[in-house]
């Protein structure tokens, strides 16, 4: 897990902040919408495919500047971001999230939202993500990676 | 004011909310040095309620803690969305995608999810079944597995240019299209649409 230094109490009220900004973009952009994973999946509209470019895009530019002039946290220390190793759960595992995406409408961001903007059944979907997660934790050592 | 608000409640075009999400990831990263990822939540929910003795859910899950304080953040973020910047107008869905669905028997389109799918009374049917416990299940299992989802891998990992996350984004999609065009018709009309 992070090496950097572990935050408690009021500096975590940030961390909500900046949730409720990314789930208000979430909603707005309607990318929590399962029409529009529908549209994305049918190659009928480009709309989740320039949402996700887009947010690439600002992304990878964010990290290059911050690397390229040493730009310092807000409390001085250096930007650490782990390299990703691949293991086979890529493949396997993203495949296997890949058919849940196409049926809840939702990755794991989105299903916090959409239980926000009132469809509480949602909370269903979000408990048998934590037993997904759960099984995957006890049968890891199990599974071919 | 109130026009500020009006324009808000609009949907947003994919030009205006993808940078905005993008942002997430500098802001993360400067704010605390985090890496952006929604999945991992699920994993310390685990690890701080059913850790089983599982050494993969021991470790100090507190010191995670941010992650479970943005994905509150996310469903309070659902709530304002919801409330003060919610949109009146039903949601336009491509009339190419709108037909195929209503081949496969939905046919209300006025909300961001369907209404005939995603409700209380479904629960115990074949549809909360299919929709909510194996998708939910798949959406958690496959994360985990794949070591993120599409803001761990898709945004973050490949902002970072992370082969891995760029294999795992690829193996996102074919699932998504695979169980588009090919489960999803028949588990559809075993859910009884």
């Amino acid at each position: 897990m992070s090496t950097i230094k572990s935050e408690r109490g009021l500096a975590l009220v940030k961390y909500l902040l900046v949730g409720m900004f990314f789930g208000i973009v979430l909603v707005k952009a309607e990318v929590i919408s399962w029409f529009r994973i529908q549209e994305m999946f049918r190659l009928q509209s480009f709309h989740m495919y320039g949402v996700i470019g887009a947010a690439v895009a600002v992304g990878m530019l964010s990290v290059f500047l911050i690397r390229k002039f040493d730009i310092k946290t807000i409390s001085g220390e250096k930007v650490e971001i782990k390299d990703k190793e691949f293991k086979k759960g890529q493949v396997i595992g993203g495949f296997i999230f890949g058919l849940g995406w196409a049926v809840t409408g939702a990755c794991p961001g989105p299903i916090f939202a959409q239980m926000g903007i009132g469809y509480t059944v949602v909370v269903v979907t979000f408990i048998s993500a934590l037993l997904g997660t759960w099984v995957y934790g006890k049968l890891a050592e199990k599974l071919p990676n | 004011m109130e026009n500020i608000i009006n324009w808000m409640s609009e949907p947003w075009p994919w030009y205006v909310a993808g940078p905005l999400l993008g942002l997430t990831v500098p802001i993360l990263l400067l704010i605390g040095n985090r890496s952006f990822g929604v999945s991992s939540s699920l994993r310390h929910v685990c690890a701080a309620c059913v850790p089983a003795k599982i050494p993969f859910f021991s470790y100090d899950w507190k010191a995670e803690s941010w992650n479970l304080l943005f994905v509150a953040g996310i469903v309070l973020g659902g709530v304002i969305a919801a409330s003060v910047l919610s949109d009146p107008a039903d949601m336009v869905v491509a009339g190419s995608t709108k037909q195929e669905l209503m081949a496969l028997g939905i046919t209300r389109f006025e909300n961001l999810l369907p209404s005939e799918i995603f409700n209380w009374e479904n629960l115990f049917t074949m549809k909360g079944l299919i929709f909510f416990v194996l998708g939910g299940f798949m959406v958690g299992f496959g994360t985990r597995y794949a070591g993120g989802c599409t803001s761990g891998h898709a945004i973050m990992g490949i902002s970072n240019l992370q082969w891995p996350s760029v294999v795992a984004t690829i193996f996102f999609m074919l699932g998504g299209f695979t169980m588009t065009h090919l489960f999803l018709p028949a588990l559809m009309r075993l859910a009884g649409f």
